[in-house]
């Protein structure tokens, strides 16, 4: 599986949205209707697949789909 | 949830009101882990026997509460193992009495670590599994003196009040996600902790008591137990008082 397949349905699993509705540019807050404790579950999850540790700062700025598929890109 | 599967954490639960919180449990089948930090697992060892006994699983561990890392490492082994928690009770607390004025530091960290950062480590480790299965049940074991005070126990005090605010906090934090935080306030039990204090004291508080004696470790248990069960699915952030009427 791709990075960018397990980001999504790291995504899709949280959320409880639609695969399709995961693009690049949609934002977990006005297009996935995330809201602040599903993001803190979001990074966790990402934190643990991915074996990173992301501290409150940087993930202030994974606002959309893409900004976390190019934090982990960057960080594995 | 069958109550046959359920899983059971109970901190401090080697002896006192911890032990017979972990003997309701299993009294119903439950899975119950147990930790304790016992000088020697003397008392560890009998609870396993008599949890047994009550027809259920339980096994202890030796945690210090008050150390992240081995909370953190307690429950990463329970979760591989169990597979689940659904209900942690945050019973282990300790003493260290003396006026506040001659207080040691380290006897108000003492208690202040165990008794309230060590239930905040356990609900943050707890929680994560908990969300993930969206339910669970926190259940912190509070204290009569959090809400009333208490001459010569001003770290106790505070360190039980402190777990009323955060069973509070973490009620509205996690309720989203079917997880209820609730809090049991025991008066004067009939345990080790209040063993040791003074015959005067005793009296006093039993004087303080309208049902006009000491609560037994069961008395609490039975709360608990409720506040596990079905039967509270309704209830959270709460502070149920089980103390005979000492404070309304």
């Amino acid at each position: 599986m791709s990075l960018e397949e397990k980001v999504k349905n790291i995504i899709v699993d949280k959320l409880g949205v639609e695969p399709d509705e995961v693009v690049e540019e949609a934002s977990f807050v006005d297009d996935l209707g995330a809201d602040s404790l599903d993001l803190v579950e979001l990074i966790m999850s990402m934190e643990e697949t991915f074996d990173l540790e992301i501290s409150d700062e940087e993930a202030e700025k994974i606002l959309k789909v893409k900004d976390a598929i190019e934090y982990i890109k960057a960080h594995t | 949830m069958d109550k046959e599967s359920q899983v059971v954490v109970v901190t401090g639960g080697s002896q006192g009101i911890g032990r017979a919180i972990a003997l309701r449990f299993a009294g119903q089948g439950a899975s119950v882990y147990f930790c304790h930090y016992d000088p020697d697992d003397s008392e560890s060892k009998k609870t396993e026997k008599l949890l047994a006994e009550a027809g259920g699983q339980g096994k202890g561990y030796k945690v210090n509460v008050a150390d992240k890392d081995e909370v953190k490492a307690f429950f990463k082994a329970l979760v591989q193992e169990a597979g689940r928690i659904d209900v942690l009770v945050n019973n282990a607390g300790i003493t260290k009495d003396g006026f506040a004025v001659r207080m040691k530091e380290q006897d108000w960290d003492a208690v202040v670590d165990i008794n309230l950062k060590g239930t905040f480590f356990c609900i943050q480790e707890a929680a994560r599994a908990m969300m993930k299965q969206k339910q669970g049940r926190i259940i912190n074991i509070s204290s009569v003196v959090g809400a009333m005070g208490n001459p010569t126990q001003a770290n106790y005090a505070a360190s039980k009040a402190g777990v009323m605010g955060l069973t509070k906090a973490m009620a509205k934090e996690l309720a989203s996600r079917g997880i209820l935080v609730n809090a049991v306030a025991p008066g004067y039990i009939n345990t080790q902790m209040t063993d040791i204090l003074s015959d005067e004291v005793k009296q006093a508080f039993i004087d303080a008591t309208p049902l006009g004696k000491m609560g037994e470790p069961e008395d609490v248990a039975a709360a608990v137990e409720f506040l596990a069960s079905e039967n509270s699915r309704y209830i959270t952030g709460q502070v149920l008082h089980v103390n005979g009427g000492m404070y309304m």
